[in-house]
């Protein structure tokens, strides 16, 4: 039998999807364990037993300093920058995006000039962020939605200019004026590719978001990490590198199923 | 009623002449079915009289006055595909089209009206035979059903022309007779005149009063582009099929199909169990 024709059963899927995940974990053991026997004050590949115990004063012991639970005063303030630049970025992309798929007018006006913004390198404008908005809030709230908006809102002109012409057309012999199309036509067709899109976005938001923390902050995951660098920490960096990746597969989950809730008619089987 | 008068059109894209001095006068309540070979034009013909397209040259009136440039509800389509909206259940598909004209600013209706217009829509997915589905999205629907939702969705705004483009096309044998059947109650039924285009001949004196041939009479290469296609047969049904009459085509009762003062006399619907039917 050919290899392309053997698929594997339920309980097979789950066994390999979860191999490259044993596997990693068991790399890091043992090349932990063979660093530790070698040197016991090895930083560089700390032990289960390490990490935990920094989880343990990272997350669950109050800051000597400032009486707070350090890893969750850290997500919150990096959630919060995260959802306001990520929550921006989608209503400028809604917008903008509907306009420029429904309207050739407006295609005209703003495609050559979405197209050239979304290729400007975000990081490259930090500095300029920084400077003009100074060190607060705003320029990392700003960073992330310069970062996502402009391929969200051309992912969603493409994808509302993609639609059959034929169902535009077919709108208009029902006596939709051009407002009603994109509202009840166009919008609720592109809203599926807005929660795709947004997902395919988590990573680079994430990006934006810890490299303004690195650069300036009061707090933050990326802050924290940059911050017990300076230590060699690789007990706390390792643990909270988990965390973000544990927070960004969690929202991914979530879209998902929300798409599936609201927008049953656009799953890729047609069956809701 | 709504009749049609098409003078002196013509249609180019470029150098490419498409069609060429078209000159027809369609009557009201006809149904007219369009054939020719592919790429001759039928399609792009029935967009001029849809709006989606304007012709180079010539006039198409509606009732005397210009059509206007753009597609509007006074003239119903129905396409092969992509008829009916993928986001909307059959009941809201069908609502759409009067929720739009009533609710300018949110398309929606809320309340009474709103119930009203559900009463009224079911009544007709009822009547295209698509009762039960009326909650079903349209890829839970066979192709057969989707046309007949599709069909609903345009009666509902009460079209004066209805245009119908290769809409059974993609439909296999058996269901396409079914809807043959009904397209031909809701033509009797509706007053509205209707132009189709189809490949298909058999369907074309399935359904139709009238046939009109697009062809190009010049067809060596060289000439193929400056030269369109144009109307090289305009067949009249004998007998002739009338809009809310029972015709020969329509008897059940085979002996007596030779005696034709018989199917002149009923006015009403087609509808073999309902008799004579305003």
């Amino acid at each position: 039998m050919r290899l392309i024709n053997i698929s594997p059963g339920n309980g097979g899927r789950l066994l390999l999807g979860a191999l490259p995940f044993v596997l990693l974990a068991l790399a890091y053991l043992i090349g932990s364990a063979l660093r530790l026997a070698d040197n016991p004050g090895d930083k560089l590949l700390p032990s289960l037993a390490a990490m935990g115990r920094m989880i343990e004063v990272m997350a669950f012991t109050p800051d000597k300093r400032t009486g707070d639970y350090l890893l969750w005063t850290d997500t919150a303030a990096s959630l919060l920058r995260l959802w306001a630049g990520l929550a921006i970025a989608t209503l400028i992309a809604l917008v903008l995006g509907l306009m420029n798929g429904v309207l050739p007018i407006v295609r005209a006006v703003l495609a050559p000039f979405v197209a050239f913004l979304s290729m400007v390198p975000p990081l490259a404008l930090l500095p300029v962020l920084f400077i003009v908005l100074g060190l607060g809030e705003v320029s990392k709230i700003a960073l992330i939605v310069i970062g996502v908006a402009p391929i969200l809102t051309r992912d969603l002109a493409l994808t509302a200019a993609a639609l059959p012409r034929e169902q535009i057309v077919k709108a208009e012999t029902l006596s939709a004026s051009s407002w009603l199309i994109a509202w009840r036509v166009v919008l609720p067709q592109i809203m599926p590719r807005l929660i795709d899109s947004l997902r395919l976005q988590l990573g680079p938001a994430f990006l934006f978001l810890i490299a303004a923390e690195a650069i300036s902050a009061e707090g933050g995951l990326g802050y924290r990490i940059f911050l017990v660098r300076r230590y060699l920490s690789m007990d706390i960096i390792f643990p909270y590198v988990i965390w973000i990746t544990l927070l960004a597969v969690a929202m991914d989950l979530a879209l998902r199923l929300l798409r599936r809730r609201l927008y049953p008619w656009a799953e890729p089987e047609g069956q809701p | 009623m709504t009749a049609l008068e098409i003078k002196g059109l013509w249609k180019e894209y470029g150098p490419q002449v498409v069609l060429e001095n078209i000159g027809l006068s369609i009557t009201p309540r006809a149904f007219v079915a369009l054939v020719g070979p592919s790429g001759c034009g039928k399609t792009t013909f029935l967009r001029m009289l849809l709006g989606q397209e304007r012709p180079t040259r010539g006039t198409i009136l509606m009732d005397g006055t210009p059509l206007p440039p753009e597609p509007g509800p006074d003239r119903g389509v129905v396409y092969q595909r992509y008829s009916v909206f993928p986001h909307l259940t059959a009941l809201q598909n069908v609502m759409l089209g009067p929720e739009l004209r009533a609710a300018r600013l949110t398309g929606r209706l809320w309340g009474r009206a709103r119930k009203g217009l559900a009463d009224e829509a079911a009544a007709l997915l009822a009547e295209v035979g698509l009762a039960g589905a009326e909650s079903k999205f349209p890829a839970q629907l066979s192709g057969g059903m989707q046309q007949r939702l599709a069909l609903a969705q345009t009666l509902m705004m009460r079209p004066k022309l209805l245009l119908l483009d290769e809409p059974f096309g993609a439909l296999d044998p058996g269901i396409r007779a079914e809807i043959h059947t009904l397209m031909r109650r809701l033509w009797n039924e509706h007053p509205m005149t209707v132009v189709m285009v189809t490949h298909d001949l058999r369907e074309a004196f399935a359904l139709a009063t009238r046939i009109i041939a697009f062809d190009r009479p010049r067809n060596r290469p060289e000439e193929r582009e400056r030269y369109g296609a144009t109307v090289t047969n305009d067949i009249a049904l004998w007998p002739p099929r009338v809009a809310g009459r029972q015709t020969v085509y329509d008897a059940d009762i085979v002996p007596e199909q030779d005696d034709l003062s018989r199917f002149a006399i009923h006015s009403g619907t087609t509808r073999p169990d309902q008799g004579a039917h305003p």
